[in-house]
């Protein structure tokens, strides 16, 4: 009999008027990766909120037994002592202190009531060579890239006399290289002895890695399985997380394309700060109408900036180029113009740059075209209900009514008010910038079904997007971007992952 | 596709009792209650004086610039930044208004306008270096506090200015005459009592028919009678105490419209909704094709021609003007700001809620003057109220979450 490290027994937690979390089961055995996977708010986060000690004992039924013992936790300090240690999905570095100071944060080396620095950076050092990152433990976390940091919060975890670590959606906004290295990264530590929990979407991860799974489906334990025993397909694991089989990830669509919408011809960009990096190199490219176009490459290949210098001059004002809608030249050099010219621009971070958090549905849906529920200034607050309420049918979001915050929905339902606020803004082109990151399998389903329709209704839809199969599934056409350049063009017939990459590689 | 997951989301939800009601509401009502309950206290420690008319006639002239400030720096705050330089400005438009009165004897009529404009500019000016060139409210206006308390003292030359003519003195003292002719009671106070209500009573029962057509309305109707007739029956209770004594003051009148004007813009027009949009995440906002930049602008201009406005009728109330007037207005506008709910990191706040906020300030120092306390513990007292009211909305919002 192998040995527990970590067992959940019937876990509940309830939020005013939410059961969060319904008789929740885990079990980790020492030494093992244990993948937790589930829909957004299917109750993954609560539930590691609940064996940190964010709910702290008491505030939850059930049991936590860690190494046999049942613990009663009133903070993170006290799951930390133990060794139990999350990382969240947001990091909680400090930009501007070095790594060594990050990763001594609230656990330093101390003498006398004075840290000790010398040894605080030496301990540092050892530990960057554990995890693999080529760094000095003098830089300063802002200047490391997002892989880089993420491999600073594990150091910092180690720091900690880890036993069990758990990582909350550690891979998704890494590169493919980066994740790799992170995955092999928990191999090595499973070598030594530490246990995991990792939280994914990404099916691949998990069956590279993973020893055991266990699937939570609306806050309650769906099933555990056993990687080693038996042979477990993706197919299995959607169909746990999401209640039904979907037998197609990307639906299906008939592609009726039609004139010609936009075009962008000599386009080229510098850096806001400094006229010497040019960010963007003579890109051309046209979307038609029921067109859904890709744009693939790895992240910091400038897929971003090209997106933000078109809709309206949002990445500075070092910019050349021409755009025609319909064979007009327009004038798109700010957002109201470019949003009057029928472009609209769905971001990739929808927290801090698509959403007012505070703010309800029906306000965030007419925020990008007030005009149409208004007259001489004034909102009509009757038609501006009924229009955020027909869009929250037609996209499916799932809350009781248009007055919740944006705040309190999961990233799916967030992505839909995103959507629904550009649709309503009646584009003809939407610029959509990574937009299924961090969402679920269930929803991506439905995103894709609305980019789909979009295309049917004849818009042209330009999708930004670093995971491959979602580029394959959806488009009619790939450019492939790389340094600021197309490196390439891939109709839906010519297309592959493998011809994606190579483009990429050789250019 | 997936009907199962449809179900959760229930359409309608069966309307709360009056008491969950008010529980999930604590935060909308809190201030309200408080200020009740502070009236209350007082009207019972000064042994009845505070609610006296000529009490409360004073009450209303003493904090009417304080209040009138209040709107303009909640649009600020909401907006994301803060103003410190509201009492300087309150003091120069002041001295502004004396020098063009008393010592160059120019009419009210060009007086006045002049002084609004000259505030519009100020904040104009302010507003330009925060909107367009990103310079940090904080230092902007915290430098336009030390320009304008100085500029007050060059326009005085170190002295107070006044008396000014009866005509100036009116933005403050003067009353609504009795149309009526009776006079005391002054019958055109409760008209105008009456009248109010009867709107506010109306378009409460608009907004609520409407919203119970498309089956959004969870307030009880207990709730919404009892709540109207609290409302009505108060304002004609207070009108009918100042008909007893000379009627309403022509400053209550302003603040009034003033209040009900800018709770249009903040609820109903797209500029208001900006506002909020600004305040809750800049960058969203401006990806969304919201001119940012001139909204902050527009808003520090409009709050210079608010604290003008302000510092028009201080003037006209101390009839004089001196180069100490408007000194730390600042920080009671900005503490009724926060005692009325508005966040500091922007994006939320009401202008009712600001109102209530500066009458609480109010009604303590007015009570507490009554009662014979020292400047000393009033500022102790006013001190603890602020962090109190704060701790109170931080907790309500925590629970909530």
């Amino acid at each position: 009999m192998e040995n527990i490290i970590l067992e959940m027994r019937g876990i509940t937690k309830t939020f005013p008027g939410v059961k969060a979390l319904d008789n929740v089961n885990l079990k980790v055995k020492e030494g093992e990766i244990h993948a937790l996977v589930g829909e957004n708010g299917a109750g993954k986060s609560t539930l590691m909120k609940v064996l940190s000690g964010v709910y702290p004992h008491g505030s939850y039924q059930g049991d936590i037994l860690f190494n046999g013992e049942v613990m009663a936790f009133s903070g993170i300090a006290d799951s930390e002592k133990q060794g139990i240690i999350i990382i969240h999905q947001e990091l909680a570095l400090v930009p501007l202190l070095s790594i060594a100071e990050n990763v001594f944060l609230g656990n330093e080396n101390i003498e006398g009531g004075i840290i000790n620095w010398p040894h605080t950076f030496k301990r540092t050092q050892e530990l960057l060579k554990k995890v693999g990152l080529k760094e000095s433990s003098a830089t300063l976390v802002g200047r490391l890239g997002v892989g880089k940091q993420q491999l600073v919060e594990i150091a910092k975890a180690l720091a900690k006399d880890v036993k069990l670590l758990i990582l909350d959606e550690p891979t998704s906004a890494l590169q493919e290289n980066d994740s790799a290295k992170l995955l092999d990264l928990l191999l090595e530590f499973k070598a030594q002895g530490i246990s995991s929990i990792l939280i994914t979407h990404k099916l691949n991860e998990i069956s590279r890695v993973a020893d055991s799974i266990t699937v939570i489906r609306d806050g309650a334990s769906v099933s555990t399985l056993d990687c080693q025993v038996n042979d477990i397909s993706e197919a299995d694991i959607i169909r746990d997380m999401v209640g039904r089989d979907i037998a197609n990830r990307y639906p299906a669509r008939d592609s009726h394309i039609g004139e010609l919408l936009m075009q962008v011809r000599e386009w080229n960009v510098w850096h806001p700060d400094s006229l010497d990096r040019q960010m963007i190199h003579d890109i051309e490219f046209h979307v038609r109408a029921g067109e859904v176009v890709g744009i693939a490459g790895l992240m910091g290949s400038g897929r971003t900036e090209l997106a933000m210098s078109l809709f309206g001059k949002s990445y500075g004002k070092n910019i050349q180029g021409k755009v025609s809608l319909r064979g007009q030249e327009v004038d798109v050099s700010t957002v109201p113009k470019a949003i009057q010219c029928g472009l609209a621009y769905v971001t990739e971070d929808r927290k801090e740059l698509g959403l007012i958090l505070e703010e309800t549905i029906q306000t965030n849906t007419t925020l990008a075209n007030l005009e149409r529920v208004s007259s001489r200034g004034v909102i009509d607050e009757t038609i501006e209900r009924r229009v955020s309420e027909e869009y929250r049918k037609a996209m499916r979001i799932r809350t009781p009514s248009v007055f919740q915050k944006v705040m309190n929905l999961s990233g799916g339902n967030q992505q839909k008010v995103v959507l629904s606020k550009w649709l309503y803004s009646q584009p003809d082109v939407l610029i959509l910038d990574e937009p299924t990151r961090g969402i679920d399998v269930g929803a991506k389903f439905e995103i894709y079904s609305i980019i789909n329709q979009l295309a049917d209704d004849g818009k042209g839809v330009v999708m930004i997007s670093s995971e491959m199969p979602e580029l394959l599934g959806m488009c009619d056409r790939i450019y492939v971007m790389n340094e600021g350049r197309f490196v390439g063009e891939l109709d839906k017939a010519q297309a592959s992952q493998e011809k994606i990459m190579s483009m990429i590689v050789n250019a | 596709m997936d009907t199962t997951k449809e179900t959760i989301s229930t359409e309608a939800q069966a309307a709360p009792t009056v008491g969950a009601y008010l529980k999930s509401h604590m935060r909308d009502y809190g201030m309200l209650i408080a200020l009740i309950v502070i009236m209350g206290m007082f009207q019972f420690l000064t042994d009845g004086t505070l609610m006296r008319p000529a009490n409360l006639t004073n009450l209303f002239l003493q904090n009417s610039y304080i209040i009138i400030m209040a709107i303009g720096m909640l649009l600020v705050i909401v907006a994301g930044h803060i103003d410190l330089s509201v009492g300087s400005v309150v003091g120069f438009i002041g001295a502004l208004a004396a020098v063009m009165s008393v010592n160059y004897h120019l009419p009210t009529i060009v007086v006045v306008p002049v002084c609004l404009i000259a505030g519009l500019i100020i904040g104009g000016i302010q507003g330009y270096w925060i909107a367009y060139w990103r310079i940090p409210a904080f230092i902007v206006t915290l430098a336009g506090m030390l320009v304008f308390r100085g500029l007050t003292l060059t326009l005085l030359q170190g002295q107070s200015v006044g008396p000014f003519p009866d005509s100036f003195q009116l933005l403050s003292t003067g009353f609504i005459p009795d149309v009526f002719g009776v006079g005391r009671p002054n019958v055109t106070a409760i008209a105008i009592g009456v009248i109010t209500s009867s709107i506010i009573v109306f378009l409460a029962a608009r907004t609520r028919s409407r919203a119970l057509k498309y089956g959004i309305q969870d307030e009880p109707f207990v709730f919404f009678i009892v709540k109207n007739a609290l409302i009505a029956g108060a304002i004609i209770y207070l009108c009918y105490l100042l008909s007893t004594y000379r009627g309403l003051p022509n400053v209550l009148i302003t603040m009034g419209v003033l209040i009900a004007i800018y709770t249009f813009v903040t609820n109903s027009t797209v500029i208001g909704r900006r506002i909020y949009a600004l305040g809750g995440n800049e960058k969203a906002a401006k990806l969304s094709g919201i001119n940012t930049e001139r909204l902050t602008f527009l808003t520090f201009a409009n709050m210079g021609m608010l604290a003008a406005a302000a510092g028009l009728i201080f003037a006209a109330r101390l009839n004089t003007a001196t180069p100490k007037a408007g000194f730390a207005f600042e920080l009671d506008v900005i503490a009724a700001v926060f005692i009325g709910g508005a966040s500091m990191s922007g994006g939320v706040g009401k202008i009712i809620g600001a109102v209530i906020g500066a009458f609480i300030m109010g009604v303590m120092n007015n009570g507490m003057s009554i009662m014979g306390i020292g400047i000393d513990w009033q500022q102790v007292i006013k001190g603890l109220v602020l962090l109190l009211a704060v701790i109170f909305d931080v907790y309500n919002k925590q629970k909530a979450r």
